[in-house]
């Protein structure tokens, strides 16, 4: 029986939103309860925006992400706004490409990866959303692995049916990202 | 029951509907609603039926009354400053005795207010909100799967009675996704022998009308239509208790108040406090007869509402203040946090009034 509350943040266009639906879809066809809240606001349009998806083998009581399991910050003001909100024994996932200092709470688990400069290099560009999600699993065993692509598949809708290859591969780079 | 899908509130709401037999939709887009109507404009052309993005929230609900005068089975939605819009409409509905579903994803304000989640339209939902005696049965939703079941509960409540229905979701229904099985079930047929349907030369003509110029008719009137609300009131209240078998403490918040509140209940008794929740589902009728049985054996309550402090009066009219009600809140789009639903829990536990 357990719960995992993650919040993933970043900018607008990062593929936030798609990242936690990913995981959400991968605890639902677990069997387990989900639930995932995107911000609305503003700050969808240009600045950070945020997302939060619970993980749940009881009901899920409130869906807001105030005190994560998991942060994944994609830019430097989500690790600012959220670092201290991480319970003690948490776990950071930061993409170091775009967070130019290193996280400061010594009593979490901390866990770079340049996903944004794999992705260039590699030509994923766009989906580091998937190479930090690919490093999250290989660390939490949040979803596990076999859940990948199925919950790709639902996720990736059939009109960019060929993107679905590229998602899995990228997240591939994160599963298999040795630092 | 069919496999569960993930689905925004906003999208399984506007699924149920069309599943429920709503084949007239008019609306306005205004956030945190706008996927209600993205969601109609999409599916509604395929099936048969109407979407109108009219002129204005006003166009809208007056577009309701002829859709629902001629018997159909329609909707709008919006939030808050768009129902303040609809506030006439809406009262010209109940007034021609018109059933028809209103969907509030409420929005911090007064005014414009902002666009984040807030539950401060309770008033207006529960007094009416436009002018005249009236009530609406009003619904209150608190995960995605009840956006859609209570769709069908309200179109079948709001043509059983004959009275205008509102879902009253917030921000966060609206936006979030989680796991809903759309009901397997088709739309409940209501027979409608008022309806503006024709008469081909057979019947003598209906008519649909909320003019009485005589004093005595329109009292009439009134007095018929709140026989209809004693009986709704007897028998319509709803609401879900949790852990209340031997609470002392009893929150009651509904929506995502009632979610917040559900992961504070669970810290309390962790921490040895016998808490526990009701959680209204119909706001109107409240549910006054599972208040007023708790207040048998709670020692106190609290309410936990996103606005300053709404609901607490028919808290307090239900238990007819025979117990200590606190109010814990937040608002213009703040949502309170667990730790400050508990902190107004353990105030109330010992018996202090939350200021």
């Amino acid at each position: 029986m357990s719960t995992t509350q993650v919040l993933i943040a970043g900018f607008g266009g990062q593929g936030i939103l798609f990242a936690g639906k990913f995981l959400a879809y991968a605890g639902l066809l677990q069997g387990r309860n989900v639930s995932w809240l995107p911000s609305y606001g503003p700050e969808m349009r240009g600045g950070t925006a945020n997302c939060s998806v619970i993980l749940s083998d009881t009901q899920v009581g409130s869906p807001i992400v105030g005190r994560p399991d998991i942060l994944i910050a994609m830019n430097l003001p989500s690790l600012e706004k959220y670092e201290n909100e991480v319970p003690a024994g948490g776990c950071i996932f930061v993409d170091s490409s775009l967070v130019n200092r290193p996280v400061k709470r010594d009593d979490v688990k901390v866990f770079p990866i340049p996903a944004t400069t794999i992705s260039t290099e590699k030509g994923y560009d766009t989906l580091a959303n998937m190479i930090l999600m690919g490093h999250v699993i290989a660390h939490t065993h949040v979803i596990p692995d076999e859940m990948i692509r199925p919950a790709m598949q639902k996720v990736v809708s059939a009109r960019h049916a060929d993107l679905l290859e590229k998602n899995i591969e990228a997240l591939n780079l994160g599963l298999n990202y040795q630092a | 029951m069919a496999e569960k899908i993930l689905m925004k509130g906003n999208e399984a709401l506007a699924e149920a509907a069309i599943m429920a037999g709503c084949r007239h939709y008019f609306g306005y887009p205004i956030t945190p609603q706008t996927e209600v109507a993205a969601y109609m404009a999409k599916r509604m052309p395929r099936i048969g039926g109407t979407f109108l993005q009219a002129e204005s929230e006003i166009a809208a609900i007056n577009m309701v009354i002829g859709a629902a005068a001629a018997g159909k089975r329609s909707m709008t939605s919006s939030s808050s400053p768009g129902i303040s819009l609809k506030s006439e409409g809406i009262s010209y509905m109940a007034g021609c005795d018109l059933p028809g579903l209103i969907v509030n994803v409420q929005r911090g304000g007064p005014g414009l207010g902002g666009i984040q989640p807030s539950q401060s339209d309770y008033f207006q939902a529960t007094r009416g909100g436009g002018h005249g005696d009236y009530h609406l049965l009003v619904l209150a939703p608190n995960s995605v799967q009840e956006m859609a079941d209570l769709v069908f509960k309200g179109f079948d409540m709001s043509e059983k009675y004959r009275i205008p229905c509102m879902l009253l979701a917030d921000g966060t229904m609206g936006q979030m996704m989680e796991p809903v099985a759309l009901p397997e079930r088709s739309a409940e047929t209501i027979d409608k022998p008022w309806a503006l349907t024709g008469t081909e030369g057979k019947r003598k003509p209906n008519i649909i009308n909320s003019l009485a110029l005589a004093p005595h008719e329109l009292e009439e009137w009134n007095l018929e239509r709140f026989k209809r609300y004693d009986i709704i009131r007897e028998t319509e209240q709803m609401s879900e208790s949790y852990l209340m078998d031997d609470a002392e403490i009893c929150v009651v918040a509904f929506g995502i108040a009632a979610r917040v509140s559900q992961n504070a209940v669970d810290t309390a008794r962790a921490m040895g406090i016998k808490a526990g929740m009701i959680r209204p589902i119909t706001l109107w009728p409240f549910p006054e007869k599972a208040l007023k049985t708790a207040a048998d054996q709670c020692k106190a309550f609290v309410s936990v509402e996103l606005n300053m402090g709404q609901m607490i009066e028919d808290v307090k009219l239900s238990i007819e203040c025979c117990k200590p009600v606190s109010l814990c809140c937040r608002t213009g789009g703040m949502i309170p946090t667990p730790d400050e639903v508990v902190a107004a829990i353990v105030k109330a536990n010992e018996g202090g009034k939350q200021a």
